[in-house]
């Protein structure tokens, strides 16, 4: 087929010009490229094990790099970021916002053979996604009922209006949907079904060996005729980032998502010519390397000094040279890749030690003796491995204007639990995941009154009225154009207030060995379902 | 009969000590700041506080530590090793699906130092400051000096990158279809460089003991008379010298059995093994409790029973050690 079109191809340039030959080469590989061969095992670098493979009760990436594949969302996001039908194939929003239909696909059914109907949507979403979901239990803290009128059918009703815009940039996210009949009338988190997962997506679970690997299969049944294109898909699990390495250099791996690997590597990958390493596909996976601050210390209280340490640091420098150029100073909370919201403008205060030893004087912290003006101690979230790269460059930063910094390092569970548990820290460092939507991953790090101990809230003892007002306010208002303004306006106070500074805004990297065809074609691609995806 | 009774005697002296690693184990992982649940949150990129609740019921955790403790004394006597946060199934069986792993590793790569080990110290000690003993105390001192990560993975750049003889990681190819033989020697390829990653530095201390304990026993009234009576040098080396030489070095293999467990930890994990010690890894990150007291428990179990099987080679090595001690 391919090589039909391809002389195809060659004898219509031969026709041509000879200073169309260049582009006839490109025509012919292109043509190559743009036929999608069936069969063939794809296989993928896993990291960290996860303790359960059901997105319907744990949202985050590490999940979802499996069992997207195996359980589908009611939405995914189209290649221009806009949530396109999965599972869902239309819906619709009541003036009022406080109504959302859902008109489902018909003739899906589950791998065990048994039909999807709005039965299964109503128990996940009542059941599962209030109730257990990371982020879900949140997002649906006013749902009050689904009804299911017809088979077809799902209506969401809510007590407070949500928009709808909000709720299907979440549902990409937030909404697999598993199967009623299997988690109905047990404990969902005891399920077997977790860690044997069974959805409607194009590849069947076969086998999960812990601590080696876990297989799907082509589902032949799969309600995309003709889809997939890849037989199985085979997911290795290698913790060691040099392992996973050389997993990849020796074809073992062939994609390695979500900045698995050390920076180092990837930088080298890049001028590897069988990998292509790029953010491409990860539009909707932004994330910011932060610096918060406790507002419990009377210095950090004053936004004078908060001010003065974002001058202090140079993000750009360290973009460039620790990040290898895979990330950029963050002009606010909202990355610029979010079309639906980012509001452009730039960040306020920008890298100039002068200004920042003059706000410290001002604010009347004067260089002591010894030339320190106070000291801090700063906690990091180990993240990834750019996190404690970021805290030596902010003590070293910050010992140029006169800020003594500690650094303490702790491993992930107990760094949590200190920050956000015990308030014991004076600065920290990690990462923050923008998850589409300001409401769904970011607000609760500046709203007040979150119940002390949720990691990656506001846990700094800061509190504003008109800024709660404003996060409510958002959260509920269902004209986009609307919506879009007002977190205009909370970017512009969050940028003046300073509670928490998020410092640079990158995009996750992957690398991919090129015999893989139609990769990283949607915005959330490594959580996609890789239904077009072939060797 | 007399042995079964010795094996009794040593496992009931090691109940104590055994106890006291368990319930010293879970004091001090109650002084690590942060519980399964937080690494669970850590895992998932967060959630609300009642979801924090909700989860640390569900993994008994919401109990005082002492009521904590006794729940986990009163299973371990019932033979119940409890159950995996992360796994969400029996430790026992999580234990049981690892364990072959970490003791094919541990077998192989110990047969690798001291077979490797004792023959490098004989030619060492024969040609004594001839370039032969030269070469190998030199190499010996290099892989002892040589830390086994970097090891790993400089043999995994060389012969998997660069050379393609061998794979780089993992315990057998993956959906292969192999069986019987092929699938064992699919396996023997697969732990030929973790095993020599991790043997090579128990070797490379082998070779030092054994080469200075050949030397040491060489110059001993009993080889100057078993010369003289005009017994063959070869009879001499493995008749007389090797095997009273062999003692310190059984010695050190007893002492060796809980640091290979160790080291085993870096060389799992390089190599993507899925054995005890990178489920050990996985259950101090993760604050698995039960499944951390269970591999501590299984691995003291493991030395104590190595330490016994040392013994009963010293006694066969030397009988002046049997009559001493029975």
């Amino acid at each position: 087929m391919s090589l039909s079109r391809r002389s195809l191809f060659a004898s219509v340039s031969a026709l041509a010009a000879a200073a169309a030959l260049p582009r006839f080469a490109f025509a012919a590989d292109a043509a190559a490229i743009d036929a999608p061969k069936a069969g063939g095992a794809v296989s993928v670098h896993l990291a960290a094990e996860q303790r359960i493979l059901n997105p319907a009760l744990r949202a985050s990436t590490g999940v979802y790099i499996v069992t997207s594949k195996i359980i589908e969302s009611l939405v995914d996001l189209g290649a221009d970021g806009k949530p396109v039908p999965v599972l869902a194939t239309s819906w619709e929003a009541a003036p009022d916002g406080k109504t959302i239909t859902f008109k489902l696909r018909e003739g899906v059914t589950w791998h065990d053979g048994k039909p999807f109907t709005s039965a299964d949507v109503q128990y996940n979403a009542l059941e599962l996604w209030k109730k257990h979901l990371n982020y879900g239990t949140q997002l649906h803290l006013s749902l009050e009922a689904v009804d299911t009128p017809d088979a077809h059918t799902a209506i969401f009703r809510y007590s407070r209006p949500m928009p709808e815009g909000l709720l299907l940039r979440a549902l990409a996210d937030l909404g697999y949907v598993v199967p009623r009949h299997l988690f109905e009338g047990t404990n969902p988190l005891e399920n077997p079904a977790n860690t044997a997962p069974i959805g409607t997506g194009p590849f069947r679970f076969v086998e999960y060996q812990r601590g080696q690997y876990i297989i799907a299969e082509r589902n032949p049944t799969y309600w995309r005729k003709g889809f997939p294109y890849a037989d199985r898909i085979v997911w290795r699990v290698i913790s060691d980032k040099s392992a996973a390495v050389a997993a990849l250099e020796t074809g073992q791996v062939q994609l390695s998502a979500y900045n698995q690997l050390a920076l180092a590597d990837i930088d080298r990958l890049r001028k590897d010519a069988r990998f292509e390493v790029s953010a491409r596909g990860n539009e909707a996976n932004a994330f910011n390397n932060t610096l918060e601050f406790n507002h419990r210390r009377k210095e950090l209280a004053d936004v004078q000094v908060r001010r003065a340490i974002a001058h202090a640091i140079d993000v750009d420098f360290f973009a460039e040279n620790f990040l290898y150029g895979t990330g950029k100073r963050a002009t606010g909370f909202i990355p610029s890749n979010s079309t639906a919201f980012y509001p452009g403008g730039s960040f306020p205060y920008p890298y100039d030690t002068k200004t920042a030893e003059k706000l410290l004087d001002q604010a009347g912290y004067k260089r002591g003796s010894d030339g320190t003006r106070f000291s801090l101690k700063l906690l990091l979230v180990p993240n990834g491995e750019d996190v404690g790269q970021f805290a030596t460059f902010i003590q070293q930063s910050l010992a140029d204007v006169g800020i003594a910094v500690e650094i303490v390092q702790l491993d992930m569970a107990a760094a949590l639990s200190t920050i956000y548990k015990e308030w014991n820290f004076d600065l920290a460092t990690g990462w923050h995941q923008y998850r589409g939507d300001p409401a769904v991953s970011t607000t609760v790090w500046f709203r007040s009154g979150s119940p002390k101990g949720s990691p990656w809230t506001n846990q700094h003892g800061w509190q504003s009225d008109s800024i709660d007002t404003l996060i409510d306010t958002a959260a509920s208002e269902v004209d986009p154009v609307k919506r879009r303004a007002l977190y205009a306006q909370l970017v512009d106070d969050i940028n003046r207030d300073l509670p928490i500074w998020f410092a640079t805004e990158r995009q996750f990297v992957s690398v991919t060995n090129k015999t893989l065809k139609n990769h990283h074609n949607t915005p959330r691609w490594p959580s996609s379902s890789w239904y077009d995806l072939s060797l | 009969m007399l042995l079964l009774r010795f094996a009794l005697q040593r496992l009931a002296i090691s109940i104590p000590s055994l106890l006291l690693i368990l319930i010293g184990v879970f004091i001090l992982l109650q002084f690590a700041p942060g519980d399964t649940v937080d690494a669970l949150l850590a895992q998932i990129g967060g959630g609300d506080s009642t979801l924090a609740e909700q989860l640390r019921q569900f993994y008994g955790l919401d109990a005082p530590v002492t009521v904590q403790l006794g729940r986990y004394l009163w299973r371990l006597a019932q033979f119940d090793l409890g159950y995996s946060a992360i796994y969400g199934k029996p430790v026992a069986e999580v234990i049981l699906e690892r364990l072959p792993v970490t003791l094919l590793l541990m077998v192989s790569s110990l047969l690798v130092a001291v077979v490797g080990g004792v023959l490098l110290g004989i030619i060492a000690a024969r040609k004594v400051n001839r370039w032969q003993d030269t070469t190998i105390s030199t190499l010996a001192l290099l892989f002892y000096a040589t830390p086994s990560f970097w090891l790993g993975v400089m043999a995994v750049v060389l012969f998997s990158i660069h050379l393609d003889w061998l794979p780089a990681g993992g315990l057998e190819d993956i959906g292969g279809g192999l069986h019987g033989w092929q699938r064992a020697v699919d396996i023997a390829r697969h732990m030929i460089l973790p095993t020599l990653t991790l043997g090579l530095i128990f070797l490379s201390v082998y070779v030092r003991i054994m080469r200075a304990a050949m030397l040491e026993v060489a110059t001993l009234d009993f080889v100057r008379t078993a010369r003289a009576k005009g017994v063959s040098e070869n009879r001499i080396v493995t008749r007389h010298i090797l095997r009273n030489a062999l003692l310190p070095l059984v010695t050190l293999i007893g002492l060796h059995a809980g640091t290979m467990l160790g080291g085993s930890v870096i060389v799992e994990s390089v190599f993507t093994l899925p054995g005890l010690g990178r489920l050990a890894y996985d259950a101090v990150m993760q604050r698995d409790l039960n499944t951390l007291l269970g591999i501590v428990f299984i691995s003291a179990l493991l030395v104590i029973v190595v330490n016994f099987l040392v013994d009963l080679l010293y006694a066969r090595l030397d009988p002046r050690i049997r009559a001493k001690g029975h």
